[in-house]
């Protein structure tokens, strides 16, 4: 098949997506103010806690997996003969 | 009304499937979960089959609330799954992945341990055949590796059964809880099948080198068989709320480094089935209902997930992050369904992962379990951050790589369309799969703080990959693999083999030499000439100890005499006197 130009393809819209979604996020922080909580733990009804475990949980997964990889990574042949 | 196990209506089609060809072949595969579906509808609740068999009465199919529901399900996708494997010519794989699907209805509806028994073992060997189909010589050793694992998995499991059968003399599928060794085989059983760490690598092994349509029908029934099991038999086991947390927590770093989408994939269900385990351990109406209806959400997203991979499969024939890429253009059917059946997988509000999953994270917030809590929430952000974006960024974004494949045949389509659609349907309805739970639901998903809390929580673990991802500190896709548990019994096996060939081979050798070879040669050399080796050891003997030379004549003498019995009479004499002392001090004392 023939290569197509997909939407991703211009800068312009890659950007326009990225801008959306940083606003969204803005949006999600300052809604936060406004909701009413009903927490389980306490902590858990900090405004924008749920913003902040979620981006440390996903910085700390990916840091932790780089360190696994030293040690468990091997070539997609280790296991033949 | 129609009575009888829906097991039999797969396991009749799959043995009527390899006489038919071409449509009609197609059109039985494809009725028989349609009919079971019904089937499974209309069966009234209670005993429906029973079979004598030496004194013990079977139960083979006992309906209630908890199993319907995965009656529904494992039904459902069946359809599904047949639907979208359509182009599969390979008839063995069409009939055993049947089978095996009918293997788990059996399980599902099974009211006595050895019915449970048979249809677990058939799966086992049913979804090997499964595995097998993907003809490639990775699939014949995984699938070697993969049945040795069940079918010992399943031997403790009959262990148990048996045992409890002696003890208790009750074979019934019912409350078993960890409380003696019967109990402890049973549950090591099933948690073979359900993957639970430290027996889960074999899922990761055999998955991925399945064929696209094969890898479908793996992802739904054996680990979700083994929630229902376990769900009937270990309610509230706190033990499983840990496994079920660790479960949820240690494949996602693996899902991080994976090369293989499938692999990926295979992954997130562990991870996801982690989460039903702990909902079951949690044991609470809430956390059981959660458990199940998850069971229910997963077995389509998952489904989707895999028939999407298998779609890419199909036309590229590709599956490594490292060979894919850039695909939106060219398969944006397929792509769109992945996104759907990514977004559900990490809960996203309005699809079906948020109104089953935060049914078990509340009840472990109700409980006031904190750090299975905060080890769910880590999952959550992390099952979005590699299954909700690398799957569907490395298949169909990121780097171009050069494949242009067509658009999936109409057949994938409908199949992933039917998933996706349901998916969503779910989540923005949940009420209807709530109706079929086992306890009456009183929960409600969206609420303001829910729906934001998630939201963020997703969010924020996208934004935490946009930058990674920018700043390059994401790790590359690499193409490699990551050793897991598999390690100690594919590595393991290979040292114990060679420490068994060196202990025994050794001693083999070693007898071999001495206790066959030198030892006979010697007393075959004394046993020549007993008495002439004897005279002249003594008379060697005493010439060293007196210091002179051996004589060379006195040598040739014994020889001769030896050769030719030339003795004199009295040495026999005397022979027998000594020989008669000795037997009479033998016999008098």
């Amino acid at each position: 098949m023939a290569d197509k130009s997909g939407w991703f393809d211009k800068p312009d819209n890659l950007k326009l997506f990225l801008r959306i979604f940083y606003v969204s996020l803005v949006i999600l922080l300052v809604i936060d103010f406004f909701i009413s909580k009903h927490a389980a733990f306490g902590f858990d009804g900090v405004t924008n806690f749920f913003a902040v475990y979620g981006f440390i949980s996903c910085v700390m997964l990916v840091l932790i997996a780089k360190v696994m990889r030293m040690f468990l990574m091997k070539d997609e042949e280790y296991y033949d003969d | 009304m129609i009575e009888f196990p829906p097991a039999l209506i797969f396991l009749l089609a799959a043995a009527l499937a390899p006489l038919l060809k071409g449509t009609l072949r197609k059109a039985v595969l494809l009725a028989a979960p349609i009919f079971a579906l019904i089937v499974v509808h209309q069966l009234p609740e209670g005993v429906i089959a029973t079979l004598s068999f030496n004194d013990i009465d079977l139960v083979l199919c006992k309906v209630d609330r908890l199993n319907r529901v995965f009656g529904y399900i494992f039904s459902i996708i069946s359809i599904l799954a047949v639907l979208f494997a359509f182009q599969q010519e390979d008839k063995s794989e069409s009939s055993s992945a049947l089978i095996y699907a009918g293997g788990a209805l059996g399980v599902t509806f099974a009211g006595d341990f050895f019915t449970l028994y048979i249809f677990w073992e058939l799966m086992a060997i049913a979804s090997t055949f499964v595995v097998l189909s993907g003809k490639t010589p990775m699939a014949s050793k995984a699938a070697l590796r993969y049945v040795l694992i069940h079918l010992a998995g399943g031997l403790l499991l009959l262990a148990g059964i048996l045992i409890r059968l002696h003890e208790t003399g009750s074979v019934a599928v019912e409350f078993v809880g960890l409380t003696g060794i019967a109990s402890w085989l049973i549950f090591i059983g099933i948690a073979v099948n359900a993957a639970i760490p430290p027996l889960h690598s074999w899922l990761k092994d055999a998955y991925p080198a399945a064929s696209y349509s094969g890898a479908v029908f793996l992802s739904a029934f054996t680990t979700k068989s083994a929630v229902y099991v376990m769900a009937r038999t270990f309610p509230g086991t706190e033990m499983l709320i840990w496994l079920g947390a660790i479960m949820t927590f240690v494949p996602i770093f693996y899902a991080v480094l994976e090369n293989d989408i499938r692999g990926v994939l295979s992954y997130s269900l562990i991870n996801q089935v982690g989460f039903m385990m702990c909902g079951i351990g949690i044991g609470t109406q809430l956390a059981i209902n959660g458990a199940v209806s998850h069971a229910f959400a997963h077995i389509l997203y998952k489904g989707l997930l895999f028939m999407s991979a298998g779609a890419v499969m199909y036309r590229t024939g590709k599956t490594k992050c490292t060979d894919l890429g850039g695909l939106y253009k060219y398969m944006p059917f397929t792509c769109v369904c992945c996104i759907i059946g990514a977004a559900s997988i990490s809960a996203f509000p309005l699809f079906s992962g948020f109104v089953s999953k935060s049914m078990i994270i509340t009840a472990a917030g109700n409980e006031q379990l904190l750090l299975v809590w905060l080890m769910m929430m880590f999952a959550s952000a992390g099952v979005f951050h590699h299954a909700g974006i690398k799957v569907p960024f490395f298949m169909f974004f990121g780097h171009d790589s050069g494949l242009r494949p067509k658009e999936a045949p109409w057949n994938m389509k409908l199949a992933m369309g039917i998933a996706a659609f349901l998916c969503i349907g779910i989540g923005a309805f949940p009420q209807p799969l709530y109706n079929i739970l086992p306890f009456p639901v009183d929960y409600v998903p969206y609420t303001g703080a829910h729906v934001v809390g998630q939201l963020q929580l997703l969010m924020f673990g996208a934004l935490a990959f946009a930058l990674l991802m920018l700043s390059g500190i994401y790790p590359a896709e690499i193409r490699s693999i990551n050793l897991d548990s598999d390690w100690f019994y594919r590595k393991g096996a290979r040292g114990f083999y060679q420490l068994c060939d060196k202990t025994f081979n050794g001693l083999n050798a070693w007898s071999q030499k001495w206790l066959a070879e030198y030892v006979p040669g010697l007393l075959a050399r004394y046993f020549s000439e007993p008495g002439g080796n004897l005279q002249k050891y003594g008379m060697r003997m005493a010439a060293e100890a007196a210091g002179d030379e051996v004589d060379k004549k006195l040598e040739e003498h014994i020889d001769q005499r030896s050769k030719f019995s030339t003795y004199p009479v009295g040495g026999g004499v005397l022979l027998a006197v000594l020989f008669l002392t000795v037997v009479s001090f033998l016999y008098f004392y």
